[in-house]
């Protein structure tokens, strides 16, 4: 049996070992030399195991009781954090190098946040669940106060670990009831209880106390304090991995939960769900109006966005897990892109996060300001760019589980939304000019940056077969 | 031609490419080039689209040059044109060279200006040909962006918020109409234009968070779709979002907003609103109506306060749109007949008159009314154009203005009288405030010493004026140029919501 096993869950295995590898080999390396070569491999790695998770077989395989499932959801999920993660990872070399931060241990606490972040997606069992949830935090916690010299780095590492731990404290809290409700942890035998007896009074305060938990790592309101100020305390490539791969673990942990042990019960969530989701979008959306920071106002965009993915989930369908899914890979897509262009606003030398500093762009640097122009228009949902198009499979989800309300709430928080995405297009067209920002923009940002604006253009034509694989992923998780 | 079209309809996007990949520079030859490709572009669009004129089967009332291709989520990329919509894709692909023409004074960022415009063209024909729900909000929503950069960028004083209030009016507009359109492709289990006409959405009384709605899922469709149409269109109260950009927007910009733009909101209710919620429709008109005849004097008599030319054609755009409304929500033949009509004759007259303006704020860079006085003395070719289309917007016999005013008020006045009442006297009023405006910028004495220096239209001017002036006087003297073509499709259109209401009326008699 415990080959078998093995084999289910061998990529995490192999990045796991892979990691230790790395941490042992960079010790005893020399350290920092080997930095580099770190940084690399670890890439190369993710990507391998990316693109070998994306050619597996369909099917599931489940590992170790039950508590670990290889399905097509699981691997979905992988594949996107997996390439996000690989990406974030190449885009913050030069940024760490540069500020002198260019330290072995961010790629190992990388691979091991990924690591974590590909068990949440797998879990099937209440225990590797809180496993996933709580490697993937503690290697985030330490990333986000990865500049320890800098006041505001080490306070947001300090605040995301504080609140991090106390909505950890929720979520087995919540664990715990419900282990005490049906004696088991695992989502199979929650599943059947459920189904059998309903889902009594200290189950739902189960769920509720879990749904807080994970709330609070997709960022949702009200759990989303910690987001403005951990994004804008950390290091900017350290922000870009917050904004890109562990929201797509925690949606995609969400969506198990709910489906594979509540599943039963979906009446009971999905009221938490829309509540989660309008309060987020609309927080997200005006909160971010007030905001000329830019990385305090991706933290808002991205609290609406997930707002906007939660939708999905709230409408408890098939169809809704697979509008979940493009939402994610979307939203993931935009932000790189997003990112590797602020990952270089810099004036010599000097990062800048005021987007009036972008005045007239356009000007210094027309093809940049039209990529980062059909990005802004793409995360305010504006058609024909892709980023409408996740918009509007939520929508559908939405009206389609006879949720129509929260349909109308979504749009008319996307168009107060879409103030703040116009304002730095404002700026970049026809604001106040400004000193010019560097021209210097590394290679592999450059390539991020306009590979992501290219696709929200040109994915219009059939979004690059995204839907199809979505939709295999979301069977997988209803089955 | 299989896809004459798409052809048609994304010529000017490959001009806009080859633009935006192959010139290079900001000089004067790069930006001559530019000018150059775009009016070629343009010209050969309009020259290929007079090919789906000749294709086209007036008799047939139907779909014709029919496309389609599978697209995502089920959706479809399905293009076609009926007696209704192929005479909006000529009157774009018609303006458009006339457009790029008025942009020739520009000298700033002439590439970009090019290119904005030539992919609004494209969603401007996508638009009127569409025929898939999904791909017609796709390309309704996606001329936002061309048009809110171009206020934006190359528009006066107050762009900024120019440009803001008209993307946030629309798009708030609009997505209440995404939301519509969702619940319409559930219900019917298809966004194929055709089928969705001849689907029948329930109107039953139901019950939303305790009230009431009569006409049920027709009437919140209904009024999602309205919202759109109406800021769009626009009609009184959500107007205000178009004296600010018409302002603000240069001259080739007010003319594509005024002559295109607006005419979609109008080709909307026609395409979605009447056919396809009809109990509905039935149960608003009357509502509808009075918010028209209220656009109509309301902002006659705003237009006749304004001291800016540009704010006060913008006012009385406002009102030409209250006729349109009030055509269409006459639903009968003459309305809708008329309402068409008037559409495309006001894309001619308001895309002039902007032209007009854009003429002499070229050399005087003003547009307060009170600058000028007494040009019939410098410029007399100019005073004999803008005569005729201010006549023409007054709604002279001779003119095509005549031929949609008078149908519409014919429509009303078999509807109801008061309605017919009101928008007549509308007329009256529109006739003070475009002769007052004429007097006080042609007329009187030149005594401005600015003026007297003032020289008057170039060869330039003349040619985008001629087009202009030939269609407006051939359709005021030859309405049945336009009626002919409509005529088919109105009246399958008329005959279909008659059957609706009569089995609905049936229904309720049975019920009774």
């Amino acid at each position: 049996m415990i080959g078998a096993d093995i084999s289910t869950a061998l990529p995490e295995i192999l990045l796991a070992l892979f990691s230790m590898a790395a941490l042992l080999g960079a010790v005893y390396g020399g350290k920092d030399k080997l930095s580099g070569a770190v940084f690399w491999l670890t890439s190369g790695v993710m990507v391998v195991l990316g693109l070998w998770i994306a050619s597996m077989p369909a099917g599931e395989t489940t590992a170790f009781n039950g508590a670990f499932i290889n399905d097509g959801f699981a691997r979905f999920a992988k594949v996107v954090m997996l390439f996000a993660s690989a990406i974030t990872l190449m885009l913050s070399q030069d940024y760490l190098r540069r500020n002198n931060l260019f330290k072995f241990e961010f790629p190992i606490l990388i691979a091991l946040a990924t690591l974590g972040m590909m068990m949440m997606v797998s879990a099937g069992d209440l225990m590797s669940l809180y496993m996933g949830l709580e490697l993937q935090s503690l290697a985030l916690y330490v990333v986000a106060a990865f500049r320890r010299d800098s006041l505001r780095s080490t306070e947001a590492g300090l605040k995301y670990f504080v609140l991090g731990a106390l909505s950890s404290g929720i979520l087995l809290y919540g664990a715990s009831l419900i282990y005490g409700f049906t004696g088991t942890t695992s989502f199979a035998g929650i599943a059947s209880t459920v189904h059998g007896e309903g889902l009594g009074l200290g189950m739902l305060f189960g769920l509720v106390f879990l749904c807080a938990g994970l709330a609070f790592k997709v960022s949702a309101v009200p759990f989303h304090m910690w987001t403005p100020d951990v994004y804008e305390g950390s290091p900017t490539p350290v922000t870009a991995f917050f904004a890109t791969a562990p929201k797509v673990a925690a949606a995609g942990l969400f969506a198990r939960v709910l489906h594979d042990a509540f599943g039963g019960a979906t009446g009971d969530w999905i009221q938490i769900l829309a509540f989660l989701s309008v309060t987020s979008m609309f927080l997200g959306s005006v909160a971010a109006i007030g905001q000329t920071n830019i990385k305090r106002l991706m933290a808002y965009s991205s609290i609406a966005h997930m707002g906007f993915a939660l939708m999905g989930l709230a409408s408890g369908t098939e169809q809704g897990v697979q509008a979940l899914l493009i939402y994610l890979v979307i939203y993931v897509t935009m932000n790189i892109g997003v990112f590797a262009f602020i990952l270089n606003m810099e004036r010599d030398g000097k990062p800048v996060t005021d987007i009036y500093a972008l005045g007239l762009y356009s000007r210094q640097e027309p093809l940049r300001a039209a990529a980062l122009a059909a990005l802004m228009f793409a995360l305010a949902g504006v058609p024909p760019l892709v980023g409408f198009f996740g918009k509007f499979y939520v929508l559908k989800a939405a009206v389609d589980a006879d949720m129509a309300w929260l349909a109308v709430a979504g749009v008319i928080a996307s168009v107060i939304g879409a103030f703040y995405y116009l304002r730095i297009i404002y700026v970049m067209y026809f604001g106040e000019a400004k000193e010019p920002l560097d021209s210097r923009m590394p290679m592999v940002h450059y390539i991020a940056f306009m590979a992501a604006a290219a696709i929200m253009v040109v994915g219009v034509i059939n979004l690059f077969g995204v839907e199809g694989y979505a939709a295999t992923a979301a069977q997988a998780l209803l089955k | 031609m299989d896809n004459l079209l798409s052809l048609v309809t994304f010529l000017p996007l490959v001009g806009a490419l080859i633009l935006f990949v192959v010139l290079r520079g900001e000089d004067e030859t790069a930006q001559r080039n530019a000018k150059i490709l775009a009016l070629a572009t343009t010209v050969a669009t309009f020259l290929i689209s007079l090919g789906i004129l000749a294709e086209f089967d007036s008799s047939n009332p139907g779909f014709q040059l029919v496309e389609e291709y599978q697209w995502l989520a089920g959706l479809k990329y399905k293009m076609g044109v009926d007696g209704i919509s192929v005479l909006f894709v000529m009157l774009t692909t018609f303006l458009m060279p006339i457009v790029i023409g008025a942009c020739w004074t520009v000298n700033t960022r002439v590439k970009e200006y090019m290119i904005l415009f030539l992919i609004l063209e494209t969603l401007m024909i996508a638009v009127f040909s569409a025929l898939d729900l999904v791909l017609f909000y796709v390309v309704f929503e996606a001329g936002l962006i061309p048009m809110f950069l171009i206020v934006g960028i190359w528009g006066g004083k107050d762009r900024v918020y120019a440009a803001f209030k008209f993307f946030l009016y629309t798009f708030f507009g609009s997505v209440l109409m995404l939301v519509a359109m969702i619940a319409m492709w559930i219900d019917a289990g298809t966004t194929d234009i055709p089928t969705l006409l001849t689907h029948e959405f329930a109107s039953d009384t139901i019950v939303v968070f305790g009230f009431q709605i009569v006409g049920g899922l027709q009437t919140l469709l209904f009024l999602a779709f309205f919202a759109s149409f109406a800021v769009k269109l626009p009609m009184w109260p959500v107007h205000t979002w178009l004296p600010d950009a018409h302002v603000q927007a240069p001259t080739a910009g007010s003319v594509v907003l005024a002559a295109i733009l607006l005419k979609m909101g109008g080709y909307g209710f026609l395409r979605f609103s009447l056919p396809m919620f009809p109990d509905a429709t039935e149960l608003l008109s009357t509502f509808v109506m009075t918010l028209s005849v209220i656009a109509i004097i309301y902002t006659s008599l705003v237009a006749m306060m304004q001291e800016d030319m540009k704010k006060l054609i913008a006012y009385s755009s406002v009102a030409h749109m209250g006729f349109v409304t009030i055509g269409i929500f006459a639903v009968n033949r003459q309305g809708i007949d008329g309402a068409i009509f008037q559409m495309l004759s006001h894309g001619f007259i308001s895309g002039a008159l902007f032209l007009g303006v854009g003429v002499i704020y070229d050399r005087m860079h003003t547009r307060d009314i009170d600058a000028y006085g007494g040009l019939v003395v410098r410029m007399p070719t100019y005073a004999l154009v803008f005569m005729l289309f201010t006549m023409a917007n007054v709604g002279l016999p001779g003119t095509s203005g005549f031929v949609g005013e008078f149908l519409t008020l014919t429509a009303a006045f078999k509807v109801n009288t008061w309605v017919a009442f009101g928008a007549t006297s509308g007329v009256i009023l529109s006739a003070c405030y475009a002769l007052w405006l004429y007097r006080r910028v042609v007329f009187g004495d030149l005594i401005k010493e600015s003026l007297k220096t003032i020289k008057d239209m170039d060869n330039r001017e003349k040619a985008m004026m001629a087009p202009l002036v030939v269609m407006t006087i051939l359709l005021g003297v030859y309405p049945s140029l336009v009626l002919d073509i409509i005529g088919p499709s109105v009246a399958a259109l008329l005959d279909q919501i008659d059957t609706v209401q009569a089995t609905a009326g049936a229904v309720d008699l049975a019920n009774n």
